[in-house]
């Protein structure tokens, strides 16, 4: 990958996304820490993109700017009582160390790993991840939408007010 | 100049440090989760550039790899908001260090 296109995508895709992921950080309202985490997301499909999958671009803003970000935007109007200034606790100064602990040992392990890579994109497509998951991928498929529909259940029965409860039991 | 493999997993180590500050140091619930989602996206990153770029016989396997992370974020995101709206319901807050079960 070594065209002016690539290389400009890249660096753009890649401040954008750290940037805004940073902008969840600092925001200092949890509504515009959700906007930035939106664009976040896009930076990511843009990625996926990039890495030539543009079927999963396509399901990462579909489920995570359309589903998961607006069910964030929900569960801050549900709890309209609660603290939004997306303030830190106690732990910022550990959580600081941590973070860049982690992120210093991944990259040097990285940067001191000699990858086999290969330079011709495999070229896969929406098809052949269709045929994957339906073939080789079949049982972990089945028990995803298994989890999805427990998911489901669980979360209906986890939001229940007790009012509802009680005309159950009646 | 040249985009290898490098390049996306350092973005990927970068975001996924990022999610892991927010995760631990936010004292919001939801935005805990925020950190949580930005870590799986970092791994999904991961997962596709070593598709794309390492030397395999079935590179396939990343984006189906991929396909299912995105499918369990769905559904722990699901769970995670129910969970904050019940725990809202009876504490009046989710703000994560006023949530203690075992002290008052």
């Amino acid at each position: 990958m070594d065209g002016f296109g690539d290389n400009v995508a890249f660096w753009t895709l890649s401040f954008l996304t750290l940037g805004a992921a940073g902008g969840v950080m600092a925001a200092r309202s949890l509504f515009h820490a959700v906007l930035f985490l939106i664009v976040t997301f896009i930076g990511v499909a843009g990625f996926f993109v990039l890495l030539s999958a543009d079927f999963l671009a396509m399901a990462q803003i579909i489920i995570y700017v359309g589903a998961i970000a607006v069910l964030m935007l929900f569960a801050i109007l549900l709890t309209p009582r609660a603290d939004r200034n997306n303030a830190e606790t106690m732990m910022l100064a550990p959580a600081v160390l941590l973070a860049v602990a982690v992120a210093t040992v991944i990259i040097f392990v990285v940067y001191d790993t000699n990858w086999s890579t290969v330079a011709a994109s495999p070229g896969l497509t929406g098809r052949e991840l269709g045929d994957a998951l339906l073939s080789t991928w079949v049982l972990p498929f089945q028990i995803a939408s298994v989890l999805l529909t427990a998911a489901l259940v669980g979360a209906i029965m986890l939001i229940r007010s007790p009012e509802e409860e009680a005309e159950d039991e009646r | 100049m040249t985009l290898e493999l490098e390049h996306f997993l350092t973005v990927s180590a970068l975001l996924f440090a990022m999610g892991l500050l927010i995760a631990l140091s936010k004292r919001n619930a939801v935005a805990v989760l925020m950190g949580v989602e930005l870590m799986l996206n970092a791994a999904n990153i991961a997962l596709l550039a070593f598709s794309r770029f390492a030397e395999s016989e079935s590179p396939i396997a990343g984006h189906s790899f991929v396909a299912f992370v995105i499918t369990v974020a769905a559904a722990e995101a699901a769970v995670a908001l129910a969970l904050a709206a019940a725990v809202y319901r009876n504490r009046e807050t989710i703000n994560v260090d006023q949530i203690g079960m075992v002290e008052t």
